[in-house]
């Protein structure tokens, strides 16, 4: 299951609204092995394609540093879908290459069935998960 | 002097777990050539028809080695190549 901040969710959705028909695409990062997206980074789809999406590599490049600098991973890789339902592409499995984070997709395209959806994609095997958005995480129990 | 090497998640079972490995090579050619050597199987992963992968990304320092001279780019000591699986899909 991916546990999220709602305000996370809700800024995908609206890069995601704001960019179509574009693919819009982003990464959020968290505290390696805490399960727990924080920080989201927005990325430039290089393709500005309806149907394809690959992040700026230069962009990507920083993002991956900053988050090796401050103790963090890639917990959520997220792009959207413009034209068809949120379910992972053949190319989204081909190429997916964070086995632990979520990947999560925007649906933007009419009826087409719900906004955000999420999942796993490991070794080429996807699974899907719930999601539940939170106002804010729990407080680490402490001992 | 050796080049240092910032090896991504999905590339680590080839080196034994490391994030970074040190390795020696005039070009990224020849970086990739002897790579492979150490750890066996991560040119096939990293080429395609002798080229660099489509959708592998290699910096050396804050270059992509696109915009530079690709294979061809030259090393000089002190160098850090970064390789990231470039994040894409449909």
């Amino acid at each position: 299951m991916l546990i999220i901040l709602s305000e996370l969710l809700d800024a995908m959705l609206a890069q995601a609204c704001e960019g179509h028909p574009i693919e819009t695409c982003g990464v959020i990062a968290g505290p390696i092995g805490s399960k727990r997206p924080t920080r989201m980074i927005p990325m430039r789809n290089v393709a500005q394609s309806e149907t394809f999406f690959q992040f700026d590599p230069q962009e990507q490049l920083r993002a991956w540093r900053e988050m090796e600098v401050l103790g963090e991973e890639p917990c959520v890789i997220y792009h959207s879908h413009t034209q068809s339902t949120g379910y992972p592409s053949r190319d989204d499995i081909r190429l997916a290459s964070e086995p632990q984070a979520h990947y999560v997709i925007l649906c933007t395209a009419e009826n087409a069935g719900a906004p955000v959806r999420s999942f796993r994609i490991v070794d080429g095997k996807v699974t899907e998960e719930n999601i539940q958005a939170v106002a804010q995480y729990p407080t680490a129990l402490i001992g | 002097m050796p080049i240092s090497v910032s090896i991504p998640t999905l590339l680590r079972p080839l080196t034994q777990d490391q994030k970074r490995i040190e390795v020696e090579g005039a070009t990224v050619r020849e970086l990739i050539e002897r790579m492979d050597n150490q750890y066996p199987g991560i040119k096939q992963r990293l080429l395609d028809g002798g080229e660099m992968h489509r959708f592998v990304n290699v910096y050396v320092n804050d270059d992509d080695i696109r915009f530079v001279d690709n294979l061809g780019t030259v090393l000089k000591d002190g160098d850090n190549v970064t390789i990231l699986p470039a994040v894409a899909g449909g």
